[in-house]
């Protein structure tokens, strides 16, 4: 590993992107995650890259279609209002079968909202956002060196499952800073035959898009689509266990919450209460094996995260209900403290007693 | 000691720690003791976050009514020209980081010119991508200089890797310093260093920081 930096979030994003090989960002500015943008301002014209702020994010997202059917690696970085108008655009990516990496550093909503953390966009993440029958392949960081290692994994699962791939982050993640050690620089070298690089008169042309005249041609590409989800969800779904051995209430967080939750499981084991974490780091594919795994061994689940309870149905679904599925929460941009979650620990524990 | 002390630098850099820090220095030697929060770029992690320690320390703190807040406006609290002219205590400025955050110092730069009882102190943290090496730091350095109106008077080494930091992380980061100082012809101020381990850093100024508790 390479010697240390202390980073914000925003940056190890930027960073981690740039020695991914990633030459194109396009984005417009919102807070919280105008680091990333600014980072990329800077660093960009000194290694011949591409930095284009754009004139909204429809624009941005627009030009990293454009990108990303070249072949290059290609990303747009925003926050929660951002992510919304930037949809229709994602939809079209993931219709034209095409890599890239889109950030969403979460503030409270909806509408405006706020400019303080957020996990209130895991359903626009996890179950669409854009329309048609589409996934991204979503990853959850819950440090800022993770910041920087699923930025480089999120250019790599996209290249090889031709997709797009979100890092889901939120304003606290974006904005704290902690060491970090930053990837090697690495080449790519996926093959990408599909890619618009011109015929240079020795093949046929290389068509980008997403639309289709005849509905049987279109039914045919979204089920071939839908295999590839398939591999995905089997290969590439990821999760990290936190004394879930002998665990009887499993706490399931990710991202900034799932810290928080980890200082409480820690405070509950002090206390004889048997407390463990399921942290997923990617939400979709969600990790259903370990909830589902966890479902015939707990008492209970606990839901915890800074929205009003998105992930909780997930949670739900994985665990077939075989439990109880309680949530903490807090929204606006406020988040959760250790002390909530461990009441809500200590009461699962005693409530089934 | 200077009666306006400003905190500049890289952001990220610890303008924050240091600036809430530096008060509470002067005010436990028994000085009237003011904190401006002028940062305008960073939304989270300000001196408004020690609001209620500043308080009971008896320290005045002039920030925005909506720092914290979801109120996104890089606008100055008006009471900080009381401060530049009220001239019955000493001041310890924060400011944004880098050429951005230091244009805010520039509307004040003209009073506090004119005063000359200031200093202005650059933050610098090797450990930042940005300012790795003494050249980039000056570059930083003189960006910040020309948004800001003043030039630097003495230089902070805050060097650190945050939770993980080790004493022989900071020692290693004085090579770096002189190198910087000797690039722009100013001194070292003091080596700030989390409380934690400050004992164990050998040199001259050594600064005890006391860091913000974080519950995640």
């Amino acid at each position: 590993m390479a010697e240390k930096v202390l980073m914000k979030g925003n940056e190890a994003i930027a960073e981690a992107a740039i020695r991914a090989g990633c030459l194109h960002y396009f984005g417009y500015p919102i807070t919280p995650q105008t680091e990333l943008a600014a980072y990329m301002a800077k660093r960009m014209p000194k290694i011949g890259g591409v930095f284009l702020q754009a004139e909204s994010e429809i624009a941005a997202i627009n030009m990293v279609y454009g990108v990303a059917g070249t072949g290059k690696r290609v990303m747009t970085s925003s926050s929660s209002p951002g992510v919304s108008l930037k949809q229709e655009g994602i939809s079209y990516i993931a219709g034209a079968d095409l890599p890239a990496l889109i950030v969403n550093v979460q503030r409270g909503g909806p509408g405006l909202g706020s400019i303080q953390p957020s996990q209130s966009d895991y359903f626009q993440a996890t179950k669409g956002g854009g329309h048609g029958d589409y996934h991204l392949i979503v990853l959850t960081p819950s440090s800022v060196q993770e910041m920087a290692d699923l930025t480089a994994l999120a250019f790599d699962l996209a290249d090889k499952y031709r997709m797009p791939a979100m890092l889901l982050a939120d304003g606290t993640m974006g904005q704290m800073m902690e060491p970090v050690s930053l990837p090697e620089p690495s080449c790519h070298t996926v093959d990408k035959p599909w890619a618009v690089t011109g015929t240079k008169m020795q093949r046929p042309h290389n068509i980008i898009n997403s639309l289709y005249l005849q509905p049987e041609e279109l039914e045919q590409t979204n089920l071939a689509r839908y295999e590839r989800y398939k591999e995905v969800e089997a290969n590439e779904t990821r999760w990290e266990e936190y004394l879930m051995d002998d665990a009887e209430i499993a706490v399931v967080a990710f991202g900034i919450a799932a810290r928080v939750s980890r200082n409480a499981v820690n405070a509950a084991r002090k206390e004889g209460i048997k407390a463990g974490l399921i942290r997923p780091i990617t939400i979709w594919p969600f990790p259903k094996a370990p909830i589902a795994a966890a479902a015939d061994k707990v008492k209970a689940f606990i839901s915890v995260e800074l929205s009003m309870g998105q992930m909780i149905e997930d949670v739900k679904l994985a665990s077939e209900c075989k439990k109880p599925v309680s949530l903490v929460s807090r929204c606006g941009g406020i988040i959760p403290s250790p002390d909530q979650v461990l009441d809500a620990i200590r009461k699962s524990a005693g409530g089934n007693e | 000691m200077k009666r306006i002390n400003l905190f500049c630098g890289h952001y990220g850099s610890g303008k924050t720690n240091i600036a809430v820090n530096f008060a509470f220095a002067l005010k436990r030697q028994g000085k009237q003791v003011a904190v401006a929060d002028l940062d305008i770029v960073n939304p989270y992690f300000r001196s408004k976050d020690s609001e209620t320690e500043l308080a009971e320390a008896g320290i005045e703190l002039i920030a925005l009514p909506f720092a914290n807040s979801n109120v996104d406006l890089p606008s100055l609290p008006s009471n900080v020209y009381g401060l530049v002219q009220r001239k019955d205590r000493y001041v310890i400025m924060d400011i944004g980081g880098d050429d951005r955050g230091a244009y805010a110092l520039g509307r004040f730069a003209p009073y506090i010119r004119e005063e000359n009882d200031f200093d202005l102190f650059y933050v610098v943290n090797f450990y930042r991508p940005l300012t790795q090496t003494a050249q980039d730091a000056l570059e930083v350095m003189r960006e910040i200089e020309a948004a800001a109106g003043l030039h630097f008077t003495g230089i902070v080494n805050n060097s650190n890797l945050g939770a993980e930091t080790t004493p022989a992380d900071v020692v290693v980061t004085f090579g770096k310093t002189e190198e910087l100082c000797d690039l722009c012809g100013l001194s070292l101020a003091f080596t700030s260093v989390d409380e934690r381990i400050a004992e164990d850093v050998v040199c001259k100024k050594v600064f005890p920081l006391h860091l913000q508790k974080k519950i995640y």
